[in-house]
């Protein structure tokens, strides 16, 4: 974990506790990987699996799109779910660094969404009870999608890790490359911090022992060894990325960039 | 009634059924030349909605709002399902979608050349929904009637979800359309390159098609290349001029004695030269398919060994 | 190549309450469970279903067609199983 003082002044709590940047945070976080599992459409090692990979990125982009209208309506400012996505750059950007990892192979891909899934997933059995009404709301929409995205990438794990020598392999070296990123889901930043005290964000401590659980028990059927603790990565959520989103957002953003201000 | 239907071959006892409109099931006999033939209809349909999710697929990732970006994920991952609808009616035929895809990879196997056309701008979405999803509308239709089961309940589903896939594309050209002289030029070029291709995806003229009269018998294709050729015209040149964009053709022109369209010659030296894999994105196209296949092995083993483990775990436990 | 393919499964999906099971086609999947998501992620799509049946296509056994009329044809002489085959009198009402 990073010392506290490498934050900057903008991540001070504030004195009132906005929600925006929260929202806005969960809209790039589900966008981000919606958008990275979409790379995957027409390239899925099988049709079935094409499909069902689809069904989950559909599912993000969904719930990305209620998120981006409800930050739009909170800023109050006229701006759109569009402009939200699409015209903010890449320091702007609030996901964790986990989503913006490249797909590389179904191994990474399915690691990648496990350590999402099973975060997501108790993140928004706890909005359930928000205050908020509009997020409890979508949380209430969105965790039955999140639960079988559980589901789905559990199972990969266990295929894969009590599988062939070779997806052994993949999965150890997915593990490898990804374990790293996965604190930063549940490590609040100043801003998550402040909501968590007015009651508005759940205490992620609390979101842990059920995801622990779900961990030991996904890895002892897949016959791996819990992954020991290594040097957590952190900084998507304050703006400070890893190398591949600009990349990503040059892609994604490429048509709004080029031909500003029209509609499609 | 009884002595009459002693003295028919099975040819032609099968082909008394084809003609009373009586599905054939997939244990039903049957002619080995209609086996074959449809094996191969089926499959190079089912391999045109493989290939066909990448020219589009292109455009995923680049989509210009949320909206379009989830429609045409949509999409794309519908024709993901249609090849798998296909498939598995190909696969009652007695083949398995392995074979049907070694086929493919090893270039034994077609697909519909238009996929081998590049996707160069947004507003070749438009047109893929809108010109060539409307093509293969006008060649699935008859097809949800065609006389083998499962090929038939395969198109139906196919057909329903495909209403939708047409529509996206005009909405995506009638909003360039109407918006900025940019948009507006961005659909017409588009329209330019996609036109003709467009009218390729109906086949060779009805002369140098010699399969079609035994698949007509055999109601596995109920009209010609050219009747859907001129079909096509006819239903696209008004949407055309509704959207305020000119075919590139300059001889199309209403004919009054004959109501419809006459319209110009395709190049058919292009259309073989794409069909024999020398189009822009043959090539490619394949390449990423095979890919595709090579990569997902390992997942598919992984997937295979790990049902047996449990299986065998099971076992034990029972 | 082919050791790698997944066995075919039959996929039968209740699209309401209340309905049976119909058959709607067939998928590949290396195991049970998995053939239950795939057909939901095939075929449940558009909200066609509230419940789904697998089974491994090979466990299907179908009547051959070739007795087909020792099976079926037996049954059309016999229209007085039909209600139409008998005559009420117009002043018998209900029945």
């Amino acid at each position: 974990m990073l010392p506290q003082n490498h934050f900057s002044a903008a991540d001070a709590a504030p004195a009132t506790a906005p929600l925006f940047p929260f929202v806005l945070q969960l809209a790039d976080t589900s966008l981000i990987l919606a958008h990275r599992l979409s790379e995957w459409c027409g390239h899925g090692p099988v049709l079935e699996q094409d499909l069902a990979m689809a069904n989950i990125a559909l599912d993000l982009l969904g719930e990305a799109r209620s998120y981006y209208q409800y930050a739009a309506e909170l800023e109050g400012q006229g701006r759109t779910e569009d402009d939200l996505a699409y015209l903010r750059s890449a320091v702007e950007y609030r996901n964790p660094l986990l989503v913006e990892q490249p797909n590389h192979d179904f191994a990474h891909t399915i690691l990648r969404q496990f350590l999402f899934d099973n975060f997501h997933y108790h993140l928004l059995k706890a909005l359930l009870t928000c205050p908020d009404a509009q997020l409890a709301a979508i949380a209430e929409k969105s965790v039955k999608e999140a639960s079988y995205h559980l589901k789905w990438s559990s199972e990969w794990v266990i295929r894969l890790g009590d599988g062939t020598p070779e997806s052994r392999q993949r999965l150890d070296k997915a593990i490898a490359t990804l374990w790293r990123f996965g604190e930063e889901l549940t490590t609040p930043t100043a801003m998550e911090k402040a909501l968590q005290e007015v009651g508005v964000l759940p205490d992620y401590a609390a979101l842990k022992p059920a995801m622990q659980a779900h961990t030991e028990y996904v890895f002892a059927e897949a016959t791996l060894p819990l992954p020991t603790q290594v040097f957590a990565q952190q900084g998507g959520k304050n703006g400070r990325h890893t190398e591949h989103l600009g990349y990503l957002l040059s892609e994604l953003q490429y048509m709004q960039r080029t031909y500003p201000g029209l509609t499609w | 009634m009884e002595t009459l239907e002693k003295v028919l071959t099975p040819e032609e006892q099968f082909q008394a059924r084809i003609d009373a409109d009586i599905r054939i099931e997939p244990k039903d006999w049957m002619p080995d030349a209609y086996r074959k033939t449809l094996i191969r209809q089926i499959s190079q349909h089912a391999h045109s909605e493989l290939v066909g999710m990448l020219p589009e697929g292109n455009w995923i990732t680049r989509a210009p709002s949320l909206k379009r970006k989830s429609i045409l994920l949509a999409k794309v991952q519908d024709e993901a399902g249609h090849g798998l609808y296909l498939y598995s009616a190909a696969e009652t035929l007695g083949t398995t979608r392995d074979q049907m895809l070694a086929d493919l990879h090893s270039g034994k196997a077609k697909y519909s050349s238009i996929f081998n056309y590049p996707t160069l701008s947004w507003a070749d979405m438009g047109c893929v929904g809108w010109l060539v999803d409307g093509a293969a509308i006008l060649n699935q239709v008859p097809l949800c009637r065609t006389s083998y089961g499962p090929y038939a309940r395969a198109m139906v589903r196919v057909c329903k979800e495909e209403s939708f896939h047409q529509r996206q594309g005009f909405e995506v050209m009638q909003t360039l359309c109407e918006g900025a002289p940019v948009q507006k030029e961005m659909a017409q070029e588009a329209l330019n390159r996609w036109w003709w291709p467009t009218l390729m995806m109906f086949g060779p003229k009805d002369a140098d098609s010699p399969n079609t009269a035994q698949s007509m018998n055999w109601r596995i294709k109920r009209f010609t290349n050219d009747e859907l050729r001129q079909k096509f015209v006819d239903m696209m040149v008004p949407q055309a001029e509704f959207l305020g964009l000119t075919v590139p053709d300059p001889l199309v022109k209403w004919n009054e004695e004959r109501q419809a369209y006459d319209f110009g010659e395709v190049n058919w030296d292009e259309f073989w030269a794409v069909v024999k894999g020398n189009g822009l994105c043959n090539h490619e196209r394949l390449q990423a398919r095979v890919q595709a296949h090579e990569e997902g092995a390992w997942v598919r083993e992984a997937a295979n060994a790990h049902a047996a483990k449990r299986a065998a775990r099971e076992a034990v436990v029972a | 190549m082919n050791q790698s393919e997944w066995p075919l499964w039959e996929v039968f999906i209740r699209s309401k309450q209340g309905l049976d099971h119909k058959h709607v086609g067939s998928l590949h999947a290396a195991d049970a469970t998995m053939a239950v998501q795939n057909a939901r992620d095939v075929y449940t799509r558009r909200l066609e279903g509230v419940s789904i049946w697998v089974v491994e296509s090979k466990h299907i056994h179908a009547s051959n067609p070739d007795d087909s009329e020792a099976f079926f044809d037996p049954a059309a002489d016999k229209v007085y199983r039909h209600p139409t085959f008998y005559e009420v009198p117009n002043s018998i009402k209900h029945m």
